[in-house]
């Protein structure tokens, strides 16, 4: 009790930051599969470079989503299959709590470096350098929005054992505006317009998914309990 | 802190199928209730109920303290141990990571650990948990990975976080299951100061309690 400790949820986003780079797991992963897909794409689209620049942004930002969500799918299995989910019920903090904080911690052991990883692959593919700072802005609130988001999924689908893909449905429509705004965004910066209004509504929706989802996903998880 | 647990007229639904009705009892601090009966009975069930991790069909569970009556997921939130059959316990992480991790959630100071004699409420900070790592034969496994542990190293860890942050009601699932006869009695010694503290204890069980508890026997429905 005394002002040393850490506050439980403290407590929760360090070893979740732990689990997260022990052995390489997750963020590694999830990089990989990010450069992998953005190194096809001219094996795939062809190599002329007008082409891949003009769809490089676009494409950069699709694969971040992609990337983020399938890293996001397990992001409470692994607590729910050992007990640990059990024991993280009999805390002070309520499950919502441990969903925020859990989303937290998984945006900044994955998202974040992911997003690092946009504005060089773009880049990469073509695109103009200038956009780098507005695609970087843009993958950070995006995969924001995409942790919180996805957190709705993952509690879902523990209690729907095989529902995952019905799930993936389900909360596909949610992604929509963030992937538009956040396109939109990184399109204007391309051809050099106005890219900020796009991207005050790409961090409205992520500040709206930051407030709201971790509720939908605790009452997930207490559902998945039962 | 809670000083009693009571259940009235309680009844469980598993998978459609009703495991058993009628059920009620009341604990006192210092009691322990030993649950018995066959596999399926629903002790699981009954253990997880109290928990607040699976909703009664019908019937109450009500958690109570000397000033009076408790709000149970406040008397869950900060009075209850849960050792389930899955410890959750992570692999790649090490014994005392683990441990601390355990014991900042649960929130208690850690039980102090005196000499030879039982544990006892520690009274002020500082002792940290390596007594406890070291009460459960764990000391020199302290900086291994969990997944390097042995079963029953492993059920120690497990059953090392009952006294790595103090609160009063204990809900175990086969506590004993993986232990040899060494630890089943130093386990046993542990349980007995518990109680002694005016802890309450409610322990699924197979074979007989190192302890003077009370039987409650579930019988398939």
């Amino acid at each position: 009790m005394s002002a040393r400790r850490p506050t439980p949820l403290l407590a929760l986003f360090l070893r979740d930051m732990q689990l997260a780079w022990a052995g390489g797991g997750g963020p590694l992963l999830a990089g990989a599969f990010y450069l992998g897909v953005a190194a096809l794409v001219p094996l795939s689209a062809g190599p002329s470079p007008e082409r891949l620049a003009a769809m490089a942004p676009g494409l950069a930002w699709l694969v971040l989503a992609v990337a983020s969500l399938l890293s996001l799918e397990r992001l409470f299995e692994p607590d729910w299959e050992d007990g640990a989910l059990d024991l993280l019920a009999q805390g002070r903090a309520p499950l919502a709590a441990v969903a925020a904080v859990k989303a937290a911690a998984h945006w900044c052991a994955t998202g974040a470096p992911l997003a690092l990883l946009a504005p060089a692959a773009a880049v990469a593919l073509g695109a103009p350098v200038r956009i780098a700072g507005p695609m970087l802005a843009a993958a950070l609130l995006g995969g924001l929005a995409f942790a919180y988001l996805g957190a709705i999924g993952a509690a879902l689908s523990l209690g729907a054992r095989r529902g995952g893909l019905l799930i993936a449905v389900l909360v596909l429509p949610l992604l929509v505006p963030p992937v538009i705004f956040g396109a939109a965004a990184v399109e204007a910066a391309a051809l050099g317009g106005p890219w900020l209004p796009s991207l005050a509504l790409l961090a409205a929706y992520a500040l709206l998914a930051v407030a709201a989802a971790p509720f939908a996903a605790g009452a997930g998880l207490r559902n998945a309990l039962g | 802190m809670i000083t009693a647990v009571s259940a009235e007229a309680l009844a469980l639904d598993r998978a459609g199928r009703r495991l058993f009705e009628d059920l009620s009892f009341h604990l006192r601090p210092g009691e322990a209730i030993a649950l018995t009966g066959p596999n399926g009975a629903g002790k699981t069930s009954l253990l997880r109920a109290i928990a607040g991790l699976l909703r009664p069909a019908a019937g109450q569970i009500r958690f109570a303290s000397a000033q009076g009556p408790l709000e149970a997921d406040e008397a869950r939130a900060s009075a209850l141990h849960w050792l389930g059959s899955a410890d959750g316990l992570k692999g790649s992480r090490t014994a005392a990571a683990e441990l601390r991790f355990w014991s900042e959630w649960t929130g208690g100071p850690p039980v102090r650990l005196s000499g030879r004699g039982g544990p006892e409420r520690s009274g002020r900070e500082g002792a940290g948990l390596d007594p406890v790592l070291d009460a459960f034969g764990l000391s020199s496994q302290a900086h291994t990975e969990v997944r390097r542990l042995s079963t029953g190293q492993r059920r120690r860890l497990a059953l090392a976080r009952l006294l790595a942050s103090f609160r009063p009601l204990w809900l175990l699932d086969e506590p004993l299951a993986p232990l040899d006869a060494r630890w089943r009695t130093r386990v046993g010694e542990m349980m007995h100061a518990h109680l002694d503290e005016g802890g309450l204890i409610i322990a699924a069980v197979h074979d007989t309690l190192p302890i003077g508890a009370r039987e409650l026997r579930l019988e398939s429905a």
